[in-house]
């Protein structure tokens, strides 16, 4: 861009930190009540992990999370596979047909709301009994969208001659892959499935919707919004601190393995 | 690729279209699904208080995005102009938020909003006596929870032109004399916009949908549509009207995209014009 005044730069530098500050601050508050020992806002009475304690002995929770971990792991192995492969489909096809972009691209931008309502109304009239089972179902949905995104992206500068120089040489088409192309394309593999995991980690209308009657299949996400409901209290913030770490470490992974998962 | 697009059609394709049959059929008297052709359930969606709701839900996502907008393109501006070593940091930063959990991030504004939440605690410090102020549960806090939850989409949506934007044509434009703001406003807004346009359709349609937001810090008294579908399916238990107000959702969306990709094909055009001229 065009040289600026040190005016301008300074004023822009300063823009941009109060930006950054509205994003990070409500969040910063969160974390940093979740270590107030008397638990309210209205006073900090001093440091304790008491409130992470009280997490480990509250069993809705403890449920909660564990049924998050399955639905999150199975979901994110399952959208890895399939979005991989139809990353590839995709991209060693010399046409590409504008049906199957809409169709790939729709999961992403599809209100969550309406999916979700779409597949209790699926679920419920084919008489499906809802449950994790279908939760995760729905989640690779939305995952192997957003997986083969990532690995797509990747593809776009992938260079194919050392494929078929590994035909030439005599490998299979399976060996080719496993050798020579599934390393190379690795990174935004993993990247992408760091992405979908916290994806499914932290949904929570399609899971509300399609884990049917009863508390078995409450994932974290719900139980948070249960929890918020009934008002503010130490507990959440202690909760939603462990998320967002969960989160933000998951992320900042998948962005070192593979420029580009979050952000160029 | 099959085993992927089988899954998609399973479970997108055809329940999405299930939804569109289901907008056809008239309710049954126990809440169950009556199996006769009727145009009600669309006729409905005009009647005053469902068409009094589409008009709220426009207007909070409206302002919404135009105040995302606004500060997410000076925030992408800002971004773009920073030393060049330091831009992946701060874009990493500014858009990280987006991809971790939304119910928390809207929690943290109920920690700040609410009766006796930080920002009453902070009037009170500085001297402030009277009845904490009502700030949850208002327009303002939902609108306020949609800018903080999509601000970085349109900060990323906003930097890609900006970043990509020669800086030769800004210095053509200063060298012939125009001013800095007749140069933001002639050369480098018209050259960026497709990416704010973009930007604003992502914020307007998942605002218009949106479900946590108005029910966490709206506290039920703004209704949006995304939570009309949400009470026919699980209280009212309207399954028909609910997958016609879906689908009004889904074709304001696919309306919107239209347009977008019609605006954005013509100012790739002319782009492409003033690049060759």
């Amino acid at each position: 861009m065009a040289e600026r005044s040190p005016a301008t730069r300074r004023g822009l530098a300063t823009l941009l930190a109060f930006v950054l500050a509205f994003l990070y601050l409500p969040i910063g508050i969160l974390v940093a009540l979740s270590f107030n020992a008397g638990g309210m806002p209205t006073a900090w009475t001093g440091f304790s992990a008491k409130w992470y304690g009280a997490l480990l002995s509250n069993r809705d929770i403890l449920s909660a999370a564990g049924n998050t971990l399955v639905v999150g792991v199975i979901s994110t192995l399952i959208a890895t596979i399939l979005g991989t492969l139809l990353a590839l489909g995709i991209e060693t096809r010399r046409r590409k047909g504008r049906a199957i972009e809409a169709l790939v691209f729709a999961p992403m931008i599809i209100p969550d709301i309406v999916l979700a309502i779409a597949l209790l109304s699926f679920f419920s009239l084919l008489n499906v009994p809802m449950g994790l089972h279908t939760i995760i179902a729905s989640h690779v949905v939305f995952n192997l969208a957003f997986v083969s995104a990532v690995v797509r992206a990747r593809l776009k500068t992938f260079d194919w001659s050392v494929t078929e120089a590994s035909a030439d040489l005599g490998a299979s088409a399976l060996t080719t892959f496993r050798r020579v192309t599934l390393p190379l394309i690795l990174p935004a593999v993993i990247a992408g499935a760091l992405l979908a995991f916290t994806l499914s980690v932290d949904e929570f209308i399609i899971a509300f919707f399609t884990a049917g009657a009863g508390r078995a299949s409450t994932t974290l996400p719900m139980q948070i919004f249960a929890m918020i409901r009934f008002g503010v209290t130490p507990e959440i913030n202690a909760l939603a601190t462990l998320v967002m770490l969960v989160s933000v470490t998951a992320l900042t992974l998948a962005q070192r393995l593979n420029r580009g998962v979050i952000a160029p | 690729m099959a085993p992927a697009l089988a899954w998609l059609t399973a479970l997108m394709v055809i329940p999405c279209a299930l939804i569109l049959a289901l907008g056809f059929f008239r309710r049954g008297v126990y809440g169950g699904i009556e199996y006769t052709f009727t145009l009600e359930n669309f006729a409905l969606l005009l009647d005053p208080l469902y068409a009094g709701i589409f008009l709220t839900s426009a207007r909070i996502a409206g302002t919404a995005t135009l105040i995302a907008v606004v500060i997410g393109y000076a925030a992408a501006y800002a971004i773009a102009a920073a030393p060049r070593h330091r831009q992946p940091l701060l874009l990493f930063l500014a858009v990280l938020p987006f991809w971790s959990n939304y119910l928390i991030r809207t929690y943290a504004w109920i920690v700040l909003l609410n009766r006796e939440g930080l920002i009453t605690q902070a009037l009170r410090m500085m001297g402030y006596e009277g009845e904490p102020p009502s700030l949850l549960y208002t327009e303002g806090a939902v609108i306020t929870g949609l800018v903080y939850n999509y601000l970085p989409f349109v900060i990323l949506a906003c930097y890609a032109p900006l970043a990509r934007l020669n800086p030769e044509l800004a210095e053509a434009s200063r060298d012939l004399g125009a001013s800095a703001f007749t140069t933001f406003r002639r050369v480098v807004l018209p050259m960026t916009l497709h990416g704010v346009a973009a930007g604003a359709v992502f914020v307007f349609v998942l605002s218009i949908g949106n479900f946590i937001t108005p029910a966490l810090l709206g506290g039920g008294r703004f209704q949006m549509i995304g939570n009309l579908v949400y009470a026919q399916f699980l209280t009212a238990n309207d399954w028909p009207f609910g997958a016609a107000l879906s689908m009004a959702l889904i074709a304001i969306m696919m309306g919107l995209l239209t347009l977008q990709a019609m605006a954005a094909d013509r100012g790739a055009g002319q782009r492409r014009e003033g690049a060759d001229g």
